[in-house]
């Protein structure tokens, strides 16, 4: 059949089986918007409020849904809106496709209206991005796109098509679905080798990443751990994959970890690193991390490996895979003596904020948090300390029920990304724990969730500065609080109720129980604004280029 | 700091080039030449870069090109095992007197005199990098105009039978 440019577009996306994305109009992408109108009863559009949410939302939905997020802006400030999207879905490596139309291809070079070379703007920052100049190419080109973008290590993709090939006509034929490329086939000698290494352990520590999100191990993750005895800690990327009430399951490492998931890979002879990528967020310190250990690295990625810290053994493949294969190569075995060492670590030294349920604070609040929700239930944070407390307290459980910004730490990311989680999974309850600081960034997205009739609970954690650089001003820069404290006069229940939302505010636990119950109760987005006091820090700390022998508890 | 060659094969469409530089750029790899052309199969281009840097540089300057899509395929070619070209051309002004010196200078290296005028004189050398180091700094102690490098091509040897 003979279909137009816009058409193909859309036929290819639902050809994948994306029936979803997320976008805004403008003059170059008029022609693929005349074409949704048409598709309206199959391709639901989801209209944001500026294009970094429609970005940030089509993350949020890969990650809460594990398909292929897909936005649409139009060329020029449209497509630039994007970038700071892509490059987050680009470096927490998040499958993505970002569709720009670009000006015709008359007017490309000639600096015309709303003309930026997008492709070069976003080649450090996408997996790959494509030009496509002629009509002929597009629907290829988009199941490449798609192939690219969720093969190996996933990652974001950008189209940009020029108006005059969305409008121009050409054959077109459907084609099944496009699946991601065979995964890289195990070594067995790299494997044997590492089961070996497992066998001959006596005090080995597992630290997983968000590979074994993409790569779908949890369950295997789980199984492998309980078979071998094997405490296991992770990245931020790694929340949700392992139960946090899980005796093996030590938590989250790095910066802001517990203190005795950080000693237990500081005192370990064997790190077994499965589809995590050792940034300075978690080895603190270049040349002083598990440097007792013998580390062995698992990545499907090979760039990777020795990029961070140089490992004695590494094996390239997808976590699944390689936890699959090794599961019959390992002893079932015991490993009480380095099991009850940790656990007089948990009790002796990790950090336990005091609680106080005459005011708010933050680690009650995640509790509290976790504890009115399900286990499938999402929380999708901003950045900055409430990040962390969310990181530290709300006990997600499942995989793809915590999502945020771990690589680029996008202030602004919480409230697209939670949209998108929320379209993705309806049945889901999504909380998007954010703070003052990050959500005036973002905050105008609120009237997609009103305009969708979304209902997504909003959580400011606010605390009147920009907390997480107040806390470093604190501690490292004499209390000089440089454009932290701003002294904002905004009233966030004015604003909600602004946007056609519900505001609720609350500055005690009970208060906070009573808002959340209301809030999960609504028919609709609810904002509440949680004040608690300034002076809160996040703790435990690791400054940078320090290790957890270093760390700050009080 | 080494000097290492690596050699690409690319997919030979619009942008590749920015593609391979800009992920350099990124990573801060220093490229000290880079020559790019399009093999016989025009389809596909052959990039050959020479980088600055140390082993950990090598293995990663290898590692993150392969991960381009368009990438076919990336080595590291080693001096010793492959044939390895570059081409310089020098413009030097000077008397009739100094332009004769330059004359035997050339001779020595095979360097050969592709133009002549009354002020200056333009001398092209081809060779194995070091050869082109080497005249190259000894052609420095006269007065050089303008001179170009066209960076190293370069090709694997086979290995020879029974040797």
């Amino acid at each position: 059949m003979k279909l137009n440019g816009s058409q193909i577009v859309i036929e290819t996306l639902l050809e994948q089986g994306t029936d979803t994305i997320f976008g805004y109009p403008g003059g170059a992408a008029l022609n693929i918007y005349d074409e949704l109108y048409k598709y309206a009863d199959r391709m639901r559009h989801v209209l944001t409020a500026h294009e970094q949410g429609a970005a940030h939302a089509a993350d949020g939905y890969a990650r809460a849904t594990g398909k292929v997020g897909v936005c649409l802006a139009t060329s020029g400030p449209g497509a630039t809106n994007l970038v700071t999207g892509i490059a987050t879905a680009f470096m927490d490596s998040i499958p993505m496709i970002a569709i720009t139309a670009n000006v015709g291809t008359s007017l490309i070079g000639r600096d015309s209206f709303q003309e930026i070379y997008i492709a070069g703007v976003t080649m450090p920052i996408t997996k790959h991005n494509f030009v496509v100049r002629d009509v002929n190419e597009l629907a290829d080109t988009i199941r490449k796109a798609y192939e690219i973008a969720m093969s190996d290590r996933p990652g974001p993709v950008l189209i940009d098509i020029p108006k005059d090939v969305t409008a121009s006509v050409c054959e077109f034929e459907h084609k099944p679905a496009v699946q991601p490329r065979p995964k890289p086939p195990i070594q067995h000698d790299q494997l044997k080798k590492m089961a070996e290494m497992i066998n001959e352990s006596e005090r080995p520590v597992i630290l997983f990443g968000g590979g074994v999100m993409s790569s779908n191990a949890s369950e295997l993750l789980y199984q492998f751990i309980h078979r071998t005895d094997m405490p296991a800690c992770h990245s931020l990327m790694g929340i949700g994959a392992l139960d946090p009430a899980d005796p093996l399951n030590l938590g989250l490492i790095g910066m802001h970890g517990w203190v005795s998931a950080g000693r237990a890979v500081d005192k370990a002879d064997l790190v077994i690193a499965l589809g995590t990528r050792f940034s300075d967020r978690v080895a603190t310190k270049m040349g002083d991390f598990a440097s007792r250990a013998k580390v062995v690295q698992v990545d499907i990625d090979p760039s990777e490996v020795n990029k961070n810290i140089e490992v004695v053994h590494s094996v390239i493949g997808d976590a699944y895979d390689v936890l699959e294969a090794l599961m019959p190569l390992v002893d079932r075995t015991e490993h009480t003596a380095w099991r009850e060492q940790i656990e007089t670590w948990k009790t002796r030294m990790d950090y336990k904020p005091k609680d106080n349920d005459a005011v708010l604070r933050p680690h009650q609040l995640m509790r509290k948090i976790n504890e009115l929700l399900g286990a499938d239930d999402i929380v999708a944070t901003d950045v900055g300390q409430h990040q962390m407390w969310a990181a530290q307290f709300t006990g997600r459980r499942k995989p793809r029920t915590f999502l945020t910004s771990g690589g680029l730490g996008t202030m602004g990311y919480g409230y697209g990304a939670a949209i998108g989680a929320q379209v993705g999974q309806p049945n889901k309850r999504v909380v998007h724990v954010t703070g003052d600081g990050s959500f005036h960034m973002n905050l105008q997205e609120m009237c997609t969730a009103v305009s969708n009739n979304l209902p997504v609970i909003t959580i400011v954690v606010n605390n009147s500065v920009l907390g997480m650089v107040y806390q470093w001003q604190t501690s490292f820069y004499g209390k000089r609080y440089s454009n932290t404290d701003p002294h904002r006069k905004t009233d966030f229940v004015k604003l909600a109720e602004a946007f056609g939302a519900k505001g609720l505010r609350c500055d005690t636990l009970a208060g906070f129980e009573a808002c959340m119950k209301e809030a999960l109760e609504a028919d609709g987005p609810v904002l509440i604004d949680a004040r608690i006091d300034k002076e809160e820090r996040v703790l435990p700390f690791i400054p940078g280029g320090e290790t957890v022998r270093n760390v700050i508890l009080d | 700091m080494e000097k290492y060659i690596i050699s690409a094969l690319v997919q030979n469409n619009a942008g590749v080039l920015a593609r391979v530089s800009s992920l350099f750029g990124r990573r801060g790899f220093n490229i000290d030449s880079l020559t790019v052309s399009p093999t016989v199969d025009r389809t596909v281009s052959r990039i050959t870069i020479v980088v600055l840097g140390d082993e950990y540089t090598l293995e990663q300057v290898l590692k993150q090109v392969r991960k381009l899509e368009e990438c076919i395929e990336v080595s590291h070619i080693d001096e010793e095992e492959a044939f390895c070209r570059e081409l310089a051309l020098i413009k030097i002004a000077g008397d009739e007197a100094e332009r004769e010196s330059v004359r035997e200078v050339c001779a020595l290296y095979q360097a050969e005199v592709v133009d002549s005028s009354k002020e200056s004189i333009i001398v092209r050398v081809s060779g194995a990098p070091s050869k082109i180091d080497t005249f190259l700094s000894i052609i420095d102690s006269f007065h050089v105009v303008e001179s170009s490098r066209t960076g190293i091509t370069a090709v694997h040897k086979d290995k020879k039978d029974g040797k």
